[in-house]
């Protein structure tokens, strides 16, 4: 929203050095995103009249123009412009014209031909942000005259505030020059109201056919207008805040709004003579003044001409463009209404159509308004129709959605208890009051009657809000709350940490890749999309899949570092997935999944190892149940009892030939929800068995069917309590073992405890472990 | 040996003729052999002492065996030297002989591999969670597929509320349109906290966040926050200032400063923005703060006449972004192992 100083400065004597004001804005919450200053004028600029243009053989793309600047000598300049025509006045800057982007304005020529100064734009003037090339000034405009002075432009300040939603007042100057006048405890006077007499009465009649969306419909009678030219001030000020001058009685309309925050319409009053506010009939359509043709639907409250019963504005949003005043207008008829903001904003969404007033209903405007922006009108065109007269007898229709004034109670104890400092009663109701409150105290209550153009307060806090902010923020101190909570990790959190620091310290680096996917990136990696949840409205459609899986992310980012040679890449993730389920919510769940390019099952067994040593949890290995999407004889389930806690092994070369990632794929996926949850026992102290140990090794030839954890396991029963650790030190294949079977060693440390191990009882434990590995399918390897 | 001497003399002879020969023994395994000679069972010195026997006097055949005695501790001590010069020696060549280039093995596969990197969200994530368990702050985590109802209807924005455009959301497909959301905030996780943990609460909620949002320098549609959220009895917005400058104490560094600056959210009254100043003066606009809104303490099943609080979020990003002076977000989500190893 755009805030001129110059207008704040009329409502309210606050300061004159904008920084100050920006600093008072930034304070109140109104925060200052942008601060401009606008209309400086350009010493050495002057207007000259193009007396003759000529083409240059050699220049296709520039113009000689032979300009006259008043002072009886003919000057010759270069002109890249296409928009001006011998007789035209234009600003010329003469040479030694600093240009406000700091250029100095010298003889340069082109193709040895001198340009004695500049012919310029409004862009080039600072005028404006944009332009189509030069600023042509109004004929007979004195020559060797400021543009500055010859267009009324003020030198002025913008402020582009960045407004909150709950502050609908500050979209018109005045609500921001009543927080200033506050601030700077300066008294408020408002836009200028001539306080011209009242003409003879005249009463239009209005009907409100649709009174939950129409709360109040105000047309005053305004006469004696003469259509044309705005004044100089009116034109440059709007052109500040960013609209175009059209003719008086428009613009008057628009600088009514953007002072006063009342969005209004003037219509000429010989063609509408009775209103109707109604709901629009389905198919109904209306030409609003953006000349589009929209299609109305019974959501849309439109203002009728009461007389032909046809449709003359969408309600709170635009006009009609066939009700537009024309220049034979002498006689107007002046809406300010107060529509209910929801609709409104709905209307604006359904047509696509966000305009001025809009912007101001659907955040609430100030019912009690009307008035004011009536009068305010009227005293605008005073200046350019000095017989304009304001009616008396202005229709003001209500209905019951009109809000009205709300009354709100809160206490001073209240207040301190929320903000931490004490605030005098007389404090509390001068601040409140200053900004439009009109508050009174009893012993500890405070009853204040709420603003019409406040409706963003509703209750106490509120109100406590708008006392904290006038005292000022930083005037309530700083103090720490006496906390009886201690800060700490969860079992969980810590246990995440753990685990980052041993995958870190596994040389693996962590990946981020987005939890959107595409359509199909999930079974391109052999798993199921049955399951997952769609978004609406996604950005784009490659990314309208929550994953159930953090595999696709992964191997993506894994390809995407192959394919730019980054040798050795190992990546893991920790995060959500969101496969669907049956309630409202999906199974969201924590996951870990590591991938290590050219990397076998061998590396994500390390890896697991790795993560179970420092966690201290485990889990079978069932390679019977190999997981969707990985290699089939290279991969295993991590499994307790039916529950599978991930899955360890290899990628399925038929999906990474798919994805065209090369070399294998060690993959390790870990469900931490379940794992990270484990709160472990500590583990409690053993003594130090020192009676001396006795090393036994033990090679078999064992089918490939029989997998080692089988024999291992048989061992590890047979030798029962005396087995210290035991080691599988050495797999062969090959030369001299049966076909279809492997010979593993085995390394057994035994120790008795409570005394040496002797011989025979070596013996008979070795004797046992074989007894128990070739039950289990194994022969001894002699 | 020779019978012209006397056993005295044969004594001398073998002892110089011994500690001679250990001198010139060449080797460690030279003077084992030497020693063998000398001492061993064949040596010279086992025929001197058995031949003291034949000497007959008893008086004279104890100081002769004295006397063989003190040449033997001296063939000892001649041995201790010799041998310990000689490993001297022989340490030196094996020494020499292992000598490696270091850098050479500084620059193998092996000694240059490096650590994994954190994400440098994580990183920032982690920092910020220690700060905040510094200043007595437990942390919440909270699913990011949202329900209506947290995301929205109980931060006091019923449905079609206005504010609610304050946030581009993207809504997953469901039975009732518009019920599912990915939370476009971490603050839902307030309310879980307010109904699962029992008063009085400090916690701080660091997530992924999701907005529609097409991803440039500084936007991302996935992102992360860190929300806090204190409620106890007569919790005052003094208290929320005091809060933030300790954070910006704490995790900024001492030279830091913050404030307040009237502002506006839906779930908290009065509500600010808080910026910090850096020391050489300029300021960050770091996030939003409030007071929790009434109806946001009962939407969490508590009284809001017993129990008040306040709450205050901010980007992770970001932080990590200033921190590392990464230029554009996206950088930092490519997963690109060129950008991650820069950071340890």
């Amino acid at each position: 929203m755009k805030i001129l100083l110059s207008i704040l400065r009329e409502m309210a004597d606050i300061p004159s050095d904008p920084e100050i004001v920006a600093t008072a804005l930034n304070s109140l919450g109104l925060a200052v995103e942008t601060m401009d200053v606008v209309g400086t004028p350009v010493p050495g600029v002057v207007a000259a009249r193009i007396n003759r243009m000529e083409k240059h053989p050699d220049a296709a793309k520039v113009t000689r123009c032979f300009v006259d600047a008043g002072d009886g000598e003919e000057r010759h300049v270069w002109c890249g412009a296409t928009n001006m025509q011998a007789g035209d006045i234009v600003p010329l800057a003469t040479l030694g014209t600093k240009m406000p982007n700091g250029m100095e304005i010298s003889r340069r020529g082109i193709l040895g031909i001198d340009s004695e100064g500049m012919l310029c734009s409004e862009v080039e003037l600072g005028l404006s942000d944009e332009s189509s090339g030069l600023l042509i000034l109004p004929a007979e405009s004195p020559l060797g005259v400021s543009p500055f002075e010859i267009l009324g432009i003020e030198h002025d300040v913008v402020f582009d505030l960045d407004l909150t939603r709950n502050r609908a007042d500050c979209w018109g100057h005045l609500g921001v020059a009543r927080d200033l006048a506050a601030y700077f405890n300066v008294p408020l006077r408002g836009p200028k109201v001539e306080p011209g007499t009242l003409g003879e009465s005249r009463s239009i009649p209005v009907s409100i056919s649709a009174p939950d969306n129409c709360g109040l419909f105000s047309i005053a009678a305004v006469s004696g207008i003469t259509v044309g030219p705005s004044p100089r001030w009116v034109a440059s000020r709007l052109a500040h805040l960013g609209m175009r001058s059209i003719n008086n009685v428009v613009d008057a309309s628009n600088m009514v709004m953007l002072e006063t925050n009342q969005p209004n319409h003037a219509y000429d009053a010989n063609v509408v003579s009775a209103f109707n506010v109604r709901l629009a009939n389905a198919g109904e359509t209306l030409t609003t003044l953006d000349g589009q043709v929209r299609e109305l639907t019974p959501d849309d409250l439109l203002i009728a001409n009461a007389t032909t019963g046809n449709g003359v504005g969408l309600a709170g949003v635009m006009g009609d463009l066939h009700s537009e005043i024309t220049e034979a207008t002498t006689q107007l008829a002046f809406e300010a209404a107060w529509f209910s903001p929801d609709p409104v904003r709905f209307s604006a969404i359904r047509h696509g159509l966000r305009s001025e007033a809009s912007i101001r209903f659907e955040r609430g405007t100030d019912p009690e308004a009307w008035n004011l922006a009536a009068e305010r009108f009227v005293t605008i065109l005073r200046e350019t129709c000095p017989n304009v007269v304001l009616h008396a007898g202005t229709t003001v229709e209500r209905t019951s959605s009109c809000p009205a004034p709300l009354v709100v109670t809160t206490s001073v104890a209240r207040i301190e208890k929320l903000l931490g400092i004490a605030i005098p009663a007389e404090r509390i109701a001068s601040i409140l009051n200053a900004i439009g409150f009109v508050t009174s105290i009893e012993g500890d209550v405070v009853t204040s009657i709420v603003p019409t153009w406040r409706p963003d307060c509703t209750q106490d806090v509120d109100l406590i809000e708008e006392v904290a902010r006038h005292f000022g923020y930083d005037n309530i101190g700083k103090t720490v709350p006496k906390s009886t909570v201690h800060g700490r990790l969860s079992n969980m959190q810590l246990r995440r940490r753990a685990l980052r620091r041993v995958l870190v310290g596994l040389g693996l680096d962590e990946a981020m890749p987005s939890p959107f996917l595409a359509p199909g990136d999930l079974s391109n990696v052999g798993l199921t999309e049955d399951n997952v949840l769609r978004i609406a409205n996604p950005l784009v459609a490659d990314e309208s899949i929550l994953r159930t899986s953090l595999r696709p992310g992964l191997l993506r980012s894994l390809r995407y570092n192959q394919s730019h040679r980054a040798p050795r890449i190992g990546l893991w993730e920790i995060g959500h997935v969101y496969p669907k389920s049956g309630a409202q919510l999906p199974d969201e769940s924590e996951q870990l999944a590591i991938v290590v390019a050219g990397a076998t099952a061998e590396v994500a067994l390390e890896q697991w190892n790795a993560i179970c040593d420092a966690l201290s949890v485990g889990a079978q290995l069932d390679q019977s149940r190999v997981p969707a999407g990985l290699h089939a004889t290279r991969s295993a389930s991590l499994t307790r009892g039916k529950k599978v806690v991930g899955v360890v092994g290899e990628i399925d070369p038929v999906v990474l030939n798919e994805l065209g990632i090369d070399g294998r794929v060690s993959i390790l996926e870990v469900d931490l929800t379940t794992v990270l949850n484990e709160e472990p026992k500590p583990v409690q102290a053993r003594d130090i068995n020192r009676f001396p140990s006795s090393d036994i090794d033990l090679a078999f030839v064992v089918p490939e069917s029989i997998t080692a954890s089988t024999i291992q396991r048989a061992i590890r029963s047979a030798a029962a309590k005396r087995l210290v650790s035991i080691d599988l030190f050495d797999v062969y294949r090959g030369k001299g073992l049966p076909e279809g079977s492997r010979s593993l060693a085995f390394r057994l440390r035994l120790q008795e405890d409570g005394g040496t191990l002797t011989d025979a009882v070596i013996a008979d434990v070795q004797k046992a472990c074989v007894a128990a590995a070739e039950k289990a399918g194994a022969s001894i390897r002699s | 040996m020779a019978s012209d001497l006397t056993p005295q003399q044969q004594v001398a002879h073998a002892l110089a003729d011994g500690v001679a020969r250990i001198q010139a023994a060449a080797s460690s395994d030279d003077l084992k052999a030497v020693l063998a000679g000398l001492t061993g069972k064949k040596g010279s010195f086992v025929a001197i002492r058995s031949s003291l026997g034949k000497v007959a006097d008893i008086e004279e055949r104890k100081a002769l065996g004295q006397l063989v005695n003190e040449a033997m501790a001296e063939l000892d001590v001649a041995t201790q030297a010799r041998a310990k010069a000689l490993r001297a020696g022989e340490f030196a060549t094996q020494i020499e002989a292992d000598r490696v280039d270091l850098t050479e093995l500084a620059m193998s596969a092996r000694a240059s591999r490096r650590r994994g990197r954190m994400h440098l969200v994580t990183q920032a994530t982690e920092r910020l969670e220690d700060v905040f368990i510094g200043l007595g702050f437990q942390i919440a985590e909270g699913p990011e597929v949202e329900t209506d109802f947290y995301n929205f209807e109980a931060l006091n924005m019923p449905p079609s509320h206005p504010a609610r455009s304050m946030w581009d959301t993207l809504f997953i497909e469901s039975d009732v349109e518009g019920s599912v959301v990915l939370r476009t905030h971490t603050s839902p996780v307030q309310i879980r906290v307010m109904q699962e943990w029992p008063p009085p609460i400090y916690a701080v909620m660091p997530g992924r966040v999701f907005r529609k949002e097409t991803p440039d320098a500084t936007h991302m549609p996935v992102f992360h926050q860190i929300e806090g959220l204190v409620i106890d009895r007569g919790i005052t917005f003094a208290d929320l200032a005091g809060t933030i400058e300790s954070f910006t104490k704490a995790f900024f560094g001492p030279g830091f400063t913050s404030r307040l600056r009237p502002s506006y959210f839906p779930f908290t009254e009065p509500s600010a923005e808080f910026d910090i100043r850096r020391p050489d003066g300029s300021w960050i606009e770091l996030g939003g703060c409030g007071m929790v809104h009434p109806h946001v303490l009962r939407a969490g099943g508590l009284d809001p006449n017993e129990w008040s609080g306040f709450a205050f979020g901010f980007g992770i990003d970001r932080m990590a972004k200033e921190r590392h002076g990464v230029e554009d977000l996206r950088d930092m989500y490519s997963d690109d192992v060129r950008f991650t190893e820069q950071f340890s």
